[in-house]
């Protein structure tokens, strides 16, 4: 793909987002100017209309639909912080400025418009998403949990005063952080043929300091735990823009189990979204069968980690034979490991020995 | 062996010696009690003749007497039907004399609280009392400085003086010092007065406290209730003593006229079949009816069921409108119901309840309800908890009438009777029985069925007036951000919308 061709696809996304909302502001207030009470219709975001789409490998939002109507006293004031987000959410892309959900909770405060708690300044925002198809990320608002890149890839900002700007992602040991400027960024080259990601920021630097990333040829991520939006759709542009494969290393545990398959298929909580998933990247690790095989040291899973093997179980996007036989093997075993473990055989022994041996496994 | 003496005490040493049972406890019970009773004598005084109650009350302190205990000076003026001069003395210095003794709903019964009182003074301060009386009209004025003679309870006269009465002055004062706390007292005392004023909405009471402060409740009505009549003892509610005093003093010399003319709801026709029943010769002698046949008589009397049930005309309660305007008086609240039950009776005596629930206004909001006991119009200060009505009230399922403690809400409950069943001399609290029990629990409940409605009105036009300021509140702001993001200068109407709500208002969404 050309450079100008890709540039111009953000500056088309930002467009069609700030259109999209000046759209809903004149159908609300089309509605009010003919004397009606306005109202939105949206899907249902209610557990009963939530499916899991083996197509799309993602969870996916059924043909239920909800009516806000400002009618309803129940309504009018969830309607009303509607309302103020899209109209803020317009703000701040005219003016290319960003923000969080920490930052509209309180910015509501100066328009009078009060949430009361974050929660409830969340689910507008999360409305909005479902309404106009976008994730909150176009609208600028960014999520407050940071992680990380680094890696040889050049990128180029788009963000105001930055603009046509570079950068390759080696340029800090300390890996670069996935936040609004370098999401908003096009990715202009990079020499690596895979991406590695990590759940824990301790595993990453070992990984920088060991050179895994010309090792392997890798780009890595550091997910710092649960991934955040904006990080699972990064990876997923490194997965379909550069056409690199995903590989994703966790605790050997089902949390971490689940850290990986919340960058694969997404989430229900993100059903009404699309582009966050990644349904082609792998699991390579830490897995119950490698607690076995290396003879890592261990800790007894406890009453929850059950609880939340039998739940990942009944789970349809663990249907696949690896993820089941991994569950049994947790179960059967009653063991769980951290990454960190391998550093019973040494420092490099993870570098060394278990990932190229897992990059061939996964491959 | 020690040896056993024998002697004799008089009316007013006993309650010289067991003043605990009249109220008179220590001296700040002292001080209320004494006030008290000189009041409710000057209200029973001005009521016996429908004359709206004037009643001036002073206490001013003479000197100390202990630490916390001061003498003060009591002095009670009223408006009242007078005392005529020859019982004067007897009237304020011989314990169980009185012109209350008749069956007729009187705050006085025992002839005894006003002796209690000026009792209490002498012997704290061994001064005399003063009384001042006219019955008005032609009459003079007569003054009369008396102490009381405790063991042979006979009025010591020490000084009378005769004024002429110019101004045609009716009504009575007494004056006498007595030892007290006041400060102690003070409290109880004003709410005596607040709730005195409630529950007599037609008087005038002024009260001048030993600091020089003026308290007054003034009537917002001269309506005042009809006075009692006076009623002959009903037969279900004799005993063998009253039966015999009847013997010694009737006039009748057969069973038929006796019971004729002493009971009450005992006619010619209810006096044979009762004799029949009985087993008692109409033409019987009553004064030569042995012990035991007095006896039998009591008890045939209260086994006989065809009497009919007593009159409520010898009771005189306030009425639901007075009753009304005394709370309101008091309380100002924002929504106040009366409710006044039928007649009733127990162990034939005559009784009506009064009751009444005030919400709001100067209601205090005090976790529990306030609750107000009168009986026969007097308020009932001490032993709350001990009462028949606050018994009742703590059984009732509150939450059922949408009532909840926290509420600013004020009961009252007024007993009236010809004989209140008090538990003690001191008037404080009423006794439990299971046919007044009833009448109040029934009469709560209908007031409380009142202030539901109320409250659950209340609650709808709160929630209405809630629901539109939802409204007013939301639709410029959807109108103003709509009309910013579509880029457009002038805002749509909501003033139309806001009406429509208005409109279907109460139907709720
Ligand atoms: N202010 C007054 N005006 C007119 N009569 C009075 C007044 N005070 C007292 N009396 C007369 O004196 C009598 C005795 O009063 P006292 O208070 O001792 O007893 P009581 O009121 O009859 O009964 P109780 O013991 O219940 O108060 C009364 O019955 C009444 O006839
Ligand atoms: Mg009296």
């Amino acid at each position: 793909m050309g450079r100008k061709e890709r540039k111009t696809s953000v500056i088309e996304k930002k467009k069609e987002v700030t259109v999209s909302l000046e759209n809903l502001g004149l159908k609300i207030y089309e509605q009010m100017d003919k004397g009606y009470f306005p109202s939105i219709e949206m899907p249902s975001r209610s557990t009963e209309n939530i499916y899991y789409d083996p197509n799309f490998r993602q969870f996916i939002l059924g043909d239920r639909k909800v009516r806000r109507t400002a009618r309803n006293i129940r309504h009018i004031k969830p309607f009303t912080q509607l309302v103020w987000a899209a109209f803020f959410s317009h703000e701040l892309t005219t003016q290319r400025k960003t923000s969080t959900l920490r930052d509209v909770y309180y910015s509501a405060q100066a328009y009078e418009m009060t949430f009361k708690d974050q929660q409830e300044s969340n689910n507008i925002i999360t409305d909005l998403e479902t309404i106009l198809g976008f994730s909150r990320e176009d609208f600028n608002i960014f999520p407050e949990e940071r992680s990380a890149v680094f890696g040889d890839l050049t990128i180029e900002y788009t963000v105001p005063g930055y603009e046509g700007k570079t950068l390759n992602l080696t340029s800090h040991p300390d890996g670069v952080l996935i936040g609004p400027a370098l999401t908003s960024s096009e990715f202009i080259e990079t020499t690596a043929d895979k991406v590695i990601a990590i759940e824990k920021g301790g595993l990453f630097t070992r990984f920088i300091e060991e050179s895994v990333h010309k090792k392997f040829n890798a780009i890595l991520v550091l997910t710092a735990g649960q991934a955040p939006r904006a990080t699972r759709h990064f990876i997923r542009r490194l997965n379909k823009e550069l056409n690199l494969p995903v590989y994703i290393f966790t605790d050997g545990d089902p949390w971490g189990m689940h850290i990986a398959m919340v960058i694969i298929s997404g989430s229900a909580n993100a059903a009404h979204l699309r582009e966050l998933t990644t349904p082609d990247a792998k699991w390579s690790g830490v897995w119950a069968t490698d607690i076995v095989n290396y003879k890592l040291p261990t800790d007894p899973l406890d009453e929850v980690d059950v609880k939340r093997l039998y739940e990942l179980q009944r789970d349809p996007r663990y249907k696949d034979p690896l993820w089941q036989r991994e569950i049994k093997t947790f179960l059967k075993i009653k063991r769980k490991a951290e990454q960190e473990a391998f550093s019973r055989y040494g420092l490099t022994y993870i570098v060394d020995e278990y990932l190229p041996a897992k990059l061939k496994e996964t491959k | 062996m020690a040896q056993v003496t024998f002697e004799e005490i008089s009316a007013s040493d006993f309650f010289y010696r067991n003043r605990d049972i009249a109220g008179f406890t220590n001296p700040s019970r002292a001080i209320f009690a004494a006030i008290r009773e000189l009041v409710e004598n000057s209200l029973d005084a001005a009521e016996g003749l429908k004359i709206p109650p004037d009643i001036y009350v002073r206490l001013s302190q003479e000197g100390e007497a202990s630490k916390e205990t001061h003498v003060y000076r009591l002095r009670v003026e009223d408006n009242g039907i007078g005392v005529p001069p020859r019982h004067i003395p007897s009237a304020f210095g011989q314990v169980l004399f009185g012109s209350k003794y008749k069956l007729k709903q009187q705050r006085g019964t025992f002839g005894l609280g006003g002796k209690m009182a000026i009792l209490y003074g002498q012997i704290t301060t061994h001064q005399p009392a003063t009384i001042i009386s006219s019955t008005g009209g032609m009459s003079k004025i007569y003054i009369y400085k008396l102490m009381i003679d405790i063991q042979r309870n006979r009025p010591i006269i020490l000084d009378r003086k005769v004024v002429i009465n110019k101004e045609h002055w009716q009504g009575t004062v007494v004056e006498f010092c007595l030892e007290g706390d006041y400060l102690r007292a003070m409290p109880k005392i004003l709410e005596y007065f607040k709730q005195t004023a409630m529950v007599n909405p037609y008087a005038n009471l002024t009260f001048v406290d030993p600091k020089g402060r003026l308290y007054r409740f003034s009537r917002v009505t001269r309506d005042m209730p009809d006075p009692p009549k006076e009623t002959l003892p009903h037969p279900y509610g004799v005993d063998v003593e009253l039966l015999q005093r009847l013997i010694q003093v009737t006039p009748y010399n057969n069973m038929l006229d006796f019971l004729k003319n002493h009971f009450h709801r005992v006619g010619e026709i209810t006096a044979r079949k009762f004799l029949e029943f009985a087993n008692i010769s109409p033409s019987k002698k009553p004064n030569k009816l042995s012990h035991q046949e007095i006896v039998r008589l009591m008890q045939m009397l209260k086994k006989f069921k065809e009497f009919l049930p007593p009159d409520a005309g010898c009771l005189s309660p306030l009425g639901e409108e007075l009753l009304k305007a005394g709370i309101v008086k008091e309380l100002n609240p924002d929504f106040v119901v009366v409710h006044q039950r039928k007649p009733s009776t127990y162990a034939g005596h005559p009784f009506i309840i009064e009751v009444g629930i005030a919400y709001g206004g100067e209601v205090p909001r005090k976790g529990s309800f306030v609750i107000y006991r009168f009986a026969n119009r007097i308020p009932l200060l001490y032993d709350e908890a001990s009462d028949v009505s606050v018994k009742v009230i703590n059984s009732m399922n509150w939450r059922r009438y949408k009532v909840t403690p926290d509420m600013p809400i004020a009961i009252v409950v007024h007993v009236c009777s010809t004989k209140v069943p008090y538990k003690t001399v001191g008037k404080e609290f009423i006794a439990d029985r299971p046919e007044v029990r009833r009448e109040i629990a029934n009469g709560l409940r209908e007031v409380a069925r009142q202030i539901r409605r109320f409250l659950t009105k209340r609650e709808h036009v709160d929630r209405e007036r809630k629901r539109l300021g939802v409204f007013s509140k939301y639709l410029p702001k959807i109108a103003q951000f709509s009309t910013r993001l579509a880029g457009m200068d002038k805002s749509p109407d909501v003033e139309k919308l806001l009406r429509s709500v208005k409109k279907f208002g109460t139907e709720g969404t």
